[in-house]
């Protein structure tokens, strides 16, 4: 049964895994390059690392995968949602990490929308923000380590 | 254009604005606010009367003097050892560039104007841009932009990163070890000091006076007031003395208007730039080149649900 389930849903689609994959891993990486930490610990010393550094370069890079998980997580809800609830159901891990990476995509509409000229947030509100993002992201990657692990999937046939 | 239109102009577009200050930083009073008092203030620094007296950057030290750094000493030692500890609590006097004890300085530029050669003073600080990079980069939200277009840092909560630094087109903020919130955390791994520069005196703003560079300055080379109105004034004086604008355009625009008598590409190449001392290049918009993404942002949630709708009216297709 075990098995199947994972058939199953490591094969729903393995480009849109991929793509899923390789879109959170340089949102982290850009993500955490907001904080002035990859020079100071030699990381954009590593030959091809050096853009690490690069406020405005990691800035746009985040951006750019932030409209790839926009689109993905949209897609991948109303697929969901229209074509394979009667199918495949989501997994109590599966809600609890949707829930944490819907917190992630708000916080950061939330912080986009800050970054435009002429917006009104409140110093206080922004603080919030911003921990709020950094600490959804931290949870999010120790909550897909364990499910790693233990061979949690995100959905299961019903 | 004297000390008495720049209060007028103060008084009348600048305190509504010094109000909402007020109100935005009382908890819960922001609501309260007017409209007319989210007016960006801006100043207009007239150059041709500058005069490098240092009366500005002499009043700016005096009423800044509390909110300098206090550090603590000796500093921790910091890992990895390429950390810089950036120390200038023994040089407070210096006074030829920017430091964390100094925010305002008087650039010197030697230029040639109608055949003649000329020393050109400028008084240069932070330029408080209207999207502030130093502001919107930040990953704590330790720099803040009040309603009133003041972009400070909150000495209680920067860590001394130097982001600000580095995203900011004139590396205008100046760093301070060994004091703020890293020594309580962890002070030998994360964060080195605080980030210092220029407030434009929001406090005083915030009591309905004028910045103290403004009112020390006995030739009156600053004005305060409303952008747009600062604006038509600066177009206004450079189309008198056949003049050049610096700062309406640059990084997107900014509320430090200067107006000069000689073109700031000569300007630029007359003054002594480096570390603590800002150049007077032209800036395009930094923020623009991401924020230019955001309609793609907007686009993408609505192209990912028309992929799956489609994915489902093509199966259903096939299914009849």
């Amino acid at each position: 049964m075990k098995a199947r389930q994972t058939a199953v849903t490591r094969t729903q689609n393995p480009a849109l895994r991929y793509i899923y994959l390789i879109t959170v891993f340089f949102l982290t990486l850009t993500g955490f390059g907001q904080m002035p930490i990859f020079k100071r610990y030699y990381i954009a010393d590593i030959p091809g690392f050096g853009w690490l550094a690069q406020f405005y370069v990691t800035h746009y890079i985040h951006y750019l995968g932030a409209i790839l998980i926009l689109a993905l997580a949209s897609y991948m809800i109303i697929d969901y949602l229209i074509l394979q609830q009667k199918r495949i159901r989501l997994t109590a891990s599966g809600y609890v990490r949707g829930a944490i990476l819907i917190g992630i995509l708000v916080s950061g509409i939330f912080l986009i929308l800050r970054n435009l000229s002429g917006s009104r947030f409140a110093p206080e509100f922004i603080i919030f923000l911003d921990i709020t993002h950094l600490g959804l992201v931290i949870t999010f990657l120790i909550v897909s380590g364990y499910c790693l692990v233990r061979k949690r999937r995100w959905v299961a046939q019903r | 254009m004297g000390p008495e239109i720049s209060r007028r102009t103060f008084l009348r577009g600048g305190i509504a604005a010094a109000a909402g200050l007020a109100a935005g930083s009382i908890p819960g009073a922001a609501a309260a606010a007017a409209p007319q008092e989210k007016t960006q203030l801006a100043t207009l620094l007239d150059i041709s009367k500058c005069v490098g007296c240092e009366a500005c950057v002499e009043a700016c030290s005096e009423v800044n003097a509390d909110k300098y750094p206090q550090p603590k000493k000796p500093f921790p030692k910091m890992y990895p050892a390429r950390v810089p500890v950036e120390d200038w609590s023994e040089k407070q006097d210096v006074t030829e560039r920017l430091t964390p004890y100094n925010w305002l300085f008087i650039q010197h530029a030697f230029v040639t104007v109608n055949g003649e050669e000329q020393e050109i003073t400028v008084p240069r600080r932070c330029m408080h841009c209207v999207n502030p990079p130093c502001v919107k980069l930040c990953p704590w939200g330790a720099a803040r932009q009040l309603e009133n277009g003041i972009s400070r840092i909150d000495s209680d909560i920067c860590l001394g990163g130097s982001k600000c630094k580095k995203v900011c087109p004139w590396d205008i903020p100046q760093r301070q070890t060994g004091t703020g919130l890293y020594l309580d955390i962890l002070p030998s791994f994360a964060g080195n000091g605080v980030m210092y520069k220029c407030d434009r005196c929001y406090n005083r703003i915030a009591e309905g006076e004028v910045p103290a560079c403004i009112e020390a300055c006995p030739e009156d080379v600053q004005t305060i007031g409303p952008r747009d109105e600062i604006i038509q004034k600066a177009r206004a004086l450079a189309k008198e003395m056949n003049g050049y604008i610096y700062g309406e355009n640059e990084n997107g625009g900014t509320n430090t208007i200067y107006v000069s008598p000689v073109p700031f590409e000569e300007l630029n190449k007359g003054i002594e730039t480096g570390k603590g001392k800002p150049h007077l290049k032209p800036v395009k918009d930094t923020m623009a080149q991401a924020n230019n993404l955001t309609t793609a942002m907007v686009l993408a949630p609505v192209a990912g649900i028309a992929a799956a709708v489609g994915k489902f009216v093509k199966l259903t297709k096939n299914h009849q």
